[in-house]
């Protein structure tokens, strides 16, 4: 398959430029940043993306979505990044909806994934329990009572977790934490007795949450796909999230490039264009062949999910390692490019910093997933 | 997409039935990459056979017409046909400036006589071609070439030197820019020829490198006679077509950042060892590696994105400079990465242990990757000028 966008994946992406760039540029993100709203997004706006099909992107039509694959859902992730728009994209249509897709059953599909698509819910993935990802030391436990699972321990770096209405948790039903055997993932309401969440307003102004579990209780049909064996599941799910958040790191690299090659063909220093400068223009070229290499590697992995998704998982790495790297070092030429205006608030290119280390971090930065290839690899 | 599904099991069928067992096994050493040429030198009879086969098929070519022995294949064939090949491991069956170079100048700018005659034996590996770009006094600033070619009525004469002409000393033949308007501006006045290393006043002397061996020559040209329909495309326009080929060269430099070798981290297992972990025994070694391959993997699709853009017409004309300079870099940073994985086993110079030298020999070559067809910097000039559009560049 070609490595770049189809004739319909193109219109796609012109569609989503400008209803991003229109709907929710930048300064939507400081509105919401200085307004200090409670939510940290806009429901309208959430709305609107269920109207234009974003949020039922990857969601098949017989349960209300548009039936789409990765490489679109990459496609309107790149928009976002561009846009630094704050939306429950990635949590609720990305994560939430992939781990419904692959684990759920045909009840469990049938009762979330036409709201996820209708834009009424939001829902969140609760992984990580420490600063850095590692899904496999999860130590949340759900333990058999009566009817179902009481759940207890605690999740960190819960991407819109205060406001999700459903939150899909990986649990620990067996096993140690660092086993990959023994995991489980289950669905719980958002406001379910024994679930307090406490929303951290972090440095890119966007949205997640630290969320305690304390005997929280489940029936037996909320775990999603197999008890004990959701490890697989969890990988999927993820990989899916990782690839997603890719494009978005790409999104978020290539716009703060744009807006840097703006400013230094603007700016005069010593009676020139900075941008005459060789240091700078050396720099530049080397920036730019950073991002479009990482380009290569994000379509790869978005149509391998697509196309082969039990062979995505080291393109997948290969991706977010790419991304993840390429879009820092963007950010970091962005600030130092833009001088002294880059250290002030009111220009753009330090939010877009801030962005890009978030996204960094999320599922796992560079260095987790270079380490996952040289696992793959035998080393 | 079932014309392709057929194409693949044809493909694969006639690669497990012709390609012989000892070309499915990484390349390595130099002479394990096959030249040809009118004496070609074979280290077995299996590249020889490998050659024969897939020239025969036209497959060392596989885009090229098959009007002029090519393949004939439309690019997602070409894919399949090379997807195939790595999967079963299949060594590249000839190695060749006229394929790399030449041979996409001439489908674009030769004569249809020029290419009925020059393209087949490049594709069978029958002919072995030099370039004969760089001078002495011509290096970055490629344009200031003074190689001098006088029209005498029926032919060029040609008088001058040439440098850093790789395998000058091996080629049957050379391609070349000549200055046959000595008055004009220096981008206006070069023409593009083709003549036979055999031609008498041509002479080579191949010159020691750091890596000890001597790939590239200086080469002279004390009166050489060269026929007029040697002389591709308009003469004094053969700037266009010197910078024509330049991408071409610059592509098939860069495919050395890709994973076309024995990958670093089996031989950093080999040298460094495992701990009880299954991991390499030296963990700052093993990230670097790990680094290292999340890159090649990327640049390797970023080369097939290039192509695929390319086809659809969506490509910069400079962004074979992008391809050169991130995939020379990369290849030198993989050398640096297998020394340090070799350790003391790598800095052997003599002995059949080590191949002689084989690996600090390959290091030092690779260190030639960022200067040859335009350094690193010039690469970077060219993307900050003609793709970023920065000023003054």
């Amino acid at each position: 398959m070609a490595l770049v966008l189809n004739d319909e994946q193109t219109m796609l992406r012109d569609t989503a430029r400008s209803f991003l760039s229109g709907e929710a540029p930048v300064a939507a993100l400081r509105q919401l940043r200085d307004g200090h709203v409670a939510e940290g997004f806009s429901r309208e706006l959430w709305k609107q993306f269920a109207e234009m099909g974003f949020a039922g992107v990857l969601i098949p039509e017989d349960f209300g979505g548009v039936g789409l694959g990765h490489v679109e859902a990459g496609v309107v992730a790149e928009e976002i990044g561009r846009n630094l728009t704050a939306t429950p994209f990635l949590s609720t249509a990305v994560l939430t909806a992939s781990a419904l897709l692959h684990g759920g059953s045909d009840a469990q599909k049938q009762a979330w994934l036409p709201k996820i698509a209708g834009g009424e819910i939001i829902g969140a993935l609760a992984v990580d329990e420490g600063a850095k990802h590692r899904p496999e030391k999860t130590a949340l436990q759900a333990t058999r009572t009566g009817n179902g699972f009481t759940l207890n321990g605690a999740k960190t770096f819960v991407v819109d977790g205060h406001v999700a209405d459903l939150l899909v948790v990986a649990a620990r039903t067996s096993g140690q934490p660092g086993e990959t055997q023994g995991l489980t993932l289950f669905l719980v309401a958002g406001d379910a007795s024994g679930v307090s969440r406490e929303r951290t307003v972090m440095v890119d102004a966007h949205n997640a949450a630290r969320i305690s579990f304390d005997n929280v209780q489940v029936d037996a049909d909320a775990a999603l796909g197999p008890v004990d064996g959701g490890h697989e599941l969890l990988e999927r799910v993820l990989n899916v999230g990782r690839a997603v958040l890719a494009a978005e790191l790409s999104g978020v690299g290539g716009q703060a490039f744009d807006i840097t090659q703006a400013y230094v063909k603007e700016r005069s220093q010593f009676g020139r264009i900075i941008g005459e400068f060789q240091s700078l223009q050396h720099r530049s070229a080397h920036l730019f062949s950073e991002l479009e290499v990482t380009r290569a590697a994000v379509i790869k992995a978005l149509q391998t999910l697509d196309a082969n998704p039990d062979k995505a998982a080291t393109i997948v790495a290969v991706a977010k390692a790419r991304a993840g790297a390429s879009t820092e070092l963007a950010v970091q030429e962005g600030v130092q490019m833009h001088g002294g205006n880059g250290m002030t608030d009111a220009f753009d290119i330090g939010l877009y910093m801030k962005r890009a280390r978030v996204a960094q971090e999320l599922l796992g930065d560079s260095n987790f997933h270079a380490d996952r290839l040289a696992r793959a690899n035998g080393y | 997409m079932a014309d392709l599904e057929t194409f693949r099991a044809e493909t694969r069928a006639w690669l497990e039935a012709n390609c012989p067992a000892e070309m499915r096994t990484p390349t390595e050493d130099e002479e394990d990459t096959v030249w040809g040429g009118r004496n070609p030198t074979f280290r077995n009879d299996a590249q020889r056979v490998w050659l024969e086969r897939m020239g025969a098929k036209g497959w060392t070519a596989p885009e090229w017409p098959a009007a002029y022995g090519g393949g004939g294949l439309t690019r997602e064939e070409a894919k399949i046909l090379a997807a195939e090949m790595r999967d079963l491991g299949c060594r590249s069956p000839l190695s060749s400036f006229g394929i790399w170079m030449l041979g996409p100048a001439l489908l674009k700018y030769g004569s249809e006589e020029q290419k009925k005659k020059y393209l087949p034996p490049i594709v069978r590996g029958e002919i072995r071609w030099c370039q004969g770009y760089s001078e002495p006094g011509a290096g970055s600033d490629l344009a200031s070439l003074q190689t001098r070619a006088e029209d005498r009525g029926d032919h060029f004469l040609v008088n001058g030197s040439k440098i850093w002409t790789s395998y000058a000393n091996k080629a049957d033949w050379i391609f070349c820019l000549v200055r046959t308007d000595p008055t004009a501006p220096k981008h206006e006045g070069i023409s593009f020829l083709l003549f036979d290393m055999a031609s008498p006043g041509v002479s080579t002397q191949p010159i020691l490198l750091i890596s000890g061996s001597s790939p590239f020559c200086q080469t002279f040209f004390d009166d050489v006679k060269v026929p007029k329909d040697q002389l591709v495309g308009i003469p004094n326009k053969g700037w266009e077509i010197a910078k024509y080929l330049l991408t071409h060269e610059r592509n098939s430099i860069s495919s050395m950042g890709g994973r076309a070798h024995r990958p670093v981290h089996e031989v950093a297992a080999q040298h460094v060892g495992l701990d009880d972990r299954g991991e390499l025994d030296d963990n700052l070694l093993r990230a670097q590696i790990a680094r290292l391959e999340v890159d090649e993997i990327a640049f390797e699709l970023a080369m097939e994105r290039a192509g695929d853009m390319a086809k659809r017409g969506e490509i910069h004309g400079a962004y074979s400079s992008l391809l050169k300079y991130y995939g020379s870099e990369l290849n030198k940073r993989r050398h640096e990465i297998l020394m340090s994985s070799g350790g003391s086993d790598a800095l052997e110079w003599e002995s059949d242990r080590s191949e002689h030298g084989a690996a600090p020999r390959a290091w030092l070559r690779t260190k030639a990757n960022s200067i040859e067809g335009g350094t690193s910097e010039v690469q970077l000039n060219i993307l900050a000028k003609r793709i970023l559009e920065l000023p003054g560049a």
